[in-house]
């Protein structure tokens, strides 16, 4: 199978299907680790590689303190409001969704390119910031409670009406409130699009609980075959939503 | 110090579509061939089995199957003016990392190239003059015509089941294919995939507009097909999680359907993945490449002695390895002399989105396959007469959607809050009747004498490398040219029956944060003169004859097509120019 293997001083035993070139395993990203090795002879394969990735589970804020997590539920109600067919961002799971992610390789900027120089450059060359998602949460939440409270009756964004927290919004939106030290619009920006984010991925990642999302705009999830229905125009898919762990009537109650 | 393993008779440095096609037919003639990849081993039971990959924040939104910008990265600036900045998250593009490379996560469409692109300057100055070309635009003939090509076009498509109606047999023109295409020797191994909803009433309405509409050809199969390897695939099951995502199911061509199998299996091949090439090594004349140098997980460096050398990586990458190599004179626009580096291209991309009644209309968008899609060719390359529009180039236009993953096709109409109730509401009713055709303006990016790639001064790598540095804006031409293609495809919706159509124009400058394809092209292209060329017309190196650089890298621009096509023809080109002349003659295969 390897002619190589007499002839190649680096490789050692011969491990399955795959042979490590060095010994040491890097890790990246929460991916099994990635060796250098020698494929050759046969398809390599191991088992259990295709198991979901882990589902997030209930339980306290990995990432935000009790305010922050007052703040990102508020948020989350407001950018997704409740409505009579289908809850809001808070009830969907939005708020453990972004502290998750935020706990995660996406708040510390997990591979990405983070050596300097940092310099302020145009629009077109994209974000240039060290800071990643996380500390920028961390700063502009506290900041948005600072600025709610010296300006709102000593009351934290979480505390005001949903009427005043939607103008407390709409200002961050339009630039007119401002916050301390932080971009306010970008902060409201990005709240907007990782709240939204939460909304509709798959329900393994926390927010989109029990689907509600996909089950408002009319979206079947995970399936995987539609060639019974690609060429049926103009009817509406009659089957309910699948996430990647399936559905709850699958799955035995304990 | 580098650590020397036993020499092979060729090298090949990244295993995507091009170093795949290289591996099968040089051990076919006979060779030890390695192939060394920077990524992992990558396929469907390991990396994107049928129970999870239907994943779009995983692998859309997070990026999991591409390169990590803190492997490497580019820095990127519009203007030779100002101080180019790393791109720190991906953007515009998304360079592939692994084995099989962009292969993997691609559309699979599967275009050819006009017979009158390879011959683009000589064909544009005859009909135009060369004053109608701007000044500072560097387009050349490629050196190959469309004719060296088609037995090699077609090589391609027979490998990988490419689903598809012809246009064009032997010169005759048929009935619901492009009648634009070059001749083809025969039809397409498999018929066109069916269409959904809303691609059909694309072809209805432009038809009606006197368009002559047909399928996009198609890497996702409409049916199950063995390639004349012996390798299966299976029908695609349009589950809408094609580009951006591997195929679980065994439906998308890529190399880990068409190819690697068989080729893994052969005693002359091996395949180290994991192990970056850092740079290839000539001797002291220069002229001749000895061995490449790699870098393994731990850190430990090694050096691969072969006769041969093949540079397989992405174009980019391409074009990065030569700089860090020192092999061919480094481009410099300022003084117009050397070569790597020049005319970079990318390609120029834009849409039109459309609103319709959804008491009327229920496309359930998200049944679609990466390449399906209803497409008009008439304002391509030079299908139409430019004269009158002052611009020269053109591309296909289309409903291309290619599936409705809710994070990214939550559209809402314009005027609609970005949040709150109105906003929730407008998603509600939006998201099975609006067409969302992504790519659906796919027009040319010719060459300028300002667009090109050099090393970066400042940034990086984690070699301590310098990174490359990307100096690209769009210049008027390209301009006018998306003007004049997203107008005429906003038509089209309209005549769809959309109630509200939102034309998202291409504009100046070119922003590295927007999508806009992969089709990263250039910096080291193919030619007639060294002068003005890496590689002569084999994709052989004028300045190191057993180097060898495949991909995308070598078109001197590109055209309004996808290039996979075109760099997989390439590729079975140079294979073949390897195994029934070079081998038997190492050395120029054109005299410099």
């Amino acid at each position: 199978m390897d002619k190589e293997s007499d002839s190649d001083p680096t490789v050692g035993a011969v491990l399955g299907r795959r042979e490590l070139l060095s010994g040491t395993a890097t890790l990246l990203l929460g991916v099994p680790a990635a060796h250098a090795g020698t494929i050759f002879g046969e398809l390599p394969w191991w088992p259990n590689a295709g198991d979901p990735p882990t589902a997030v589970g209930p339980g306290p804020w990995l990432f935000f303190n009790s305010a922050e997590g007052a703040a990102i539920e508020a948020l989350a109600d407001r950018i997704i409001p409740p409505d009579p067919q289908t809850p809001g961002g808070k009830d969907a799971g939005c708020a453990i969704f972004l502290d998750r992610q935020l706990a995660g390789p996406y708040g510390r900027q997990e591979g990405l390119y983070v050596r300097g120089p940092f310099q302020t450059g145009e629009k077109s060359q994209g974000p240039q910031s060290e800071a990643g998602p996380a500390q920028k949460y961390r700063e502009a939440l506290a900041a948005l409670d600072r600025a709610c409270q010296s300006r709102q009756g000593g009351k934290s964004f979480a505390e005001l009406s949903t009427d005043a927290q939607d103008a407390v919004l709409a200002g961050l939106e339009s630039g007119e409130f401002k916050l301390d030290g932080v971009d306010g619009q970008a902060f409201f920006d990005q709240a907007i699009k990782d709240l939204q984010m939460g909304f509709f991925a798959d329900p393994i990642y926390g927010g989109n609980r029990d689907m509600v999302a996909w089950k408002m705009i009319g979206y079947p999830g995970a399936r995987y075959n539609y060639l019974d229905w690609v060429k049926r125009h103009n009817e509406r898919f009659p089957l309910p939503p699948v996430s990647i762990t399936g559905r709850a009537e699958w799955t035995p109650k304990s | 110090m580098a650590r020397s393993l036993p020499k092979k008779d060729v090298v090949i440095i990244g295993l995507g579509w091009t170093g795949s096609i290289l591996a099968h037919e040089l051990t076919n003639a006979g060779l030890d061939v390695v192939a060394l990849e920077r990524g992992p081993w990558r396929d469907a039971p390991t990396d994107f089995p049928p129970s999870t990959m239907q994943d779009e924040l995983r692998y859309r939104v997070r990026h999991e199957l591409f390169l990590r910008p803190d492997q490497t990265t580019f820095t990127f600036r519009n203007k030779l003016s100002q101080t180019a900045l790393p791109i720190r998250s991906w953007g515009a593009f998304m360079p592939p990392n692994g084995v099989g490379g962009g292969g993997v996560h691609w559309n699979a469409e599967t275009w050819r190239f006009l017979p009158s692109d390879f011959v683009l300057k000589t064909h544009l100055t005859q009909r135009y003059g060369a004053a109608f070309l701007p000044k500072d635009m560097t387009i050349q003939d490629w050196g190959v015509t469309y004719d060296d090509l088609e037995p090699h076009y077609d090589r391609f498509e027979y490998l990988c089941g490419t689903s598809g109606t012809a246009g064009n047999l032997q010169g005759k023109l048929q009935e619901g294919g492009n009648p634009f295409e070059g001749a083809r020797s025969r039809p397409y191994p498999t018929p066109a995939q069916s269409q959904p909803y809303s691609h059909t009433l694309f072809a209805k309405a432009a038809r009606e507009l006197g368009y002559k509409p047909f399928p996009q050809p198609s890497g996702n199969l409409s049916k199950s097909y063995t390639n004349p390897l012996g390798v299966r695939l299976g029908p695609c099951t349009y589950c809408g999680f094609c580009e951006w995502f591997g195929c679980a199911n065994y439906s998308k061509a890529s190399p880990q359907t068409t190819l690697l199998p068989v080729l893994i299996r052969k005693s002359n091949f091996a395949l180290r993945d994991n192990s970056e090439v850092v740079r290839i090594n000539t001797d002291a004349s220069g002229k001749r490449a000895k061995s490449v140098t790699f870098v393994d997980t731990s850190g430990t460096e090694w050096e691969q002695p072969a006769d041969l050398v093949i540079l397989a990586a992405f174009s980019v990458f391409n074009v990065q390895m030569l700089l860090h190599s020192k092999i061919g004179q480094p481009y410099d626009p300022v003084g117009n002399t050397g070569v790597v580096g020049r005319n970079f291209t990318h390609q120029t991309i834009s849409t039109a989105n459309g609103f319709f009644d959804h008491n009327k209309f229920n496309f359930n968008p998200f049944i679609a396959s990466g390449s399906i899609g209803m497409c008009i060719d008439e304002f391509n390359g030079d299908n139409f007469d430019h004269g009158p529009h002052g611009f020269v180039g053109g591309g296909y236009v289309g409903q291309v959607q290619t599936g409705a993953r809710p994070i990214e096709s939550t559209l809402t109409p314009p005027g609609t809050p970005k949040w709150g109730a109105a906003w929730k509401r407008a998603v509600r009713d939006n998201y099975l009747s609006t067409v969302k055709p992504g790519t659906g303006v796919h027009g040319s990016f010719y060459a300028y004498r300002d667009v090109y790639l050099d090393l970066d001064p400042t940034y990086q790598d984690r070699f301590g490398r310098p990174l490359m540095r990307m100096t690209i804006d769009l210049h008027d031409n390209e301009v006018k040219q998306n003007r004049f293609l997203t107008d005429k495809f906003a038509e089209v919706i309209k005549a769809m029956g959309a109630e509200q159509v939102v034309k998202q124009y291409r504009t100046a400058p070119y922003d590295v944060t927007q999508y806009q394809t992969t089709h990263l092209n250039g910096g080291a292209i193919m030619g007639t003169d060294p002068k003005t060329s890496v590689l002569n017309r084999y994709l052989q190196s004028w300045d190191v004859s057993n180097l060898f650089v495949l991909g995308a890298s070598a078109f001197p621009q590109n055209a309004g097509y996808n290039p996979t096509g075109t760099v997989a023809a390439l590729a079975f080109w140079a294979a073949e120019a390897i195994r029934t002349r070079y081998l038997k003659s190492p050395g120029p295969l054109v005299d410099a």
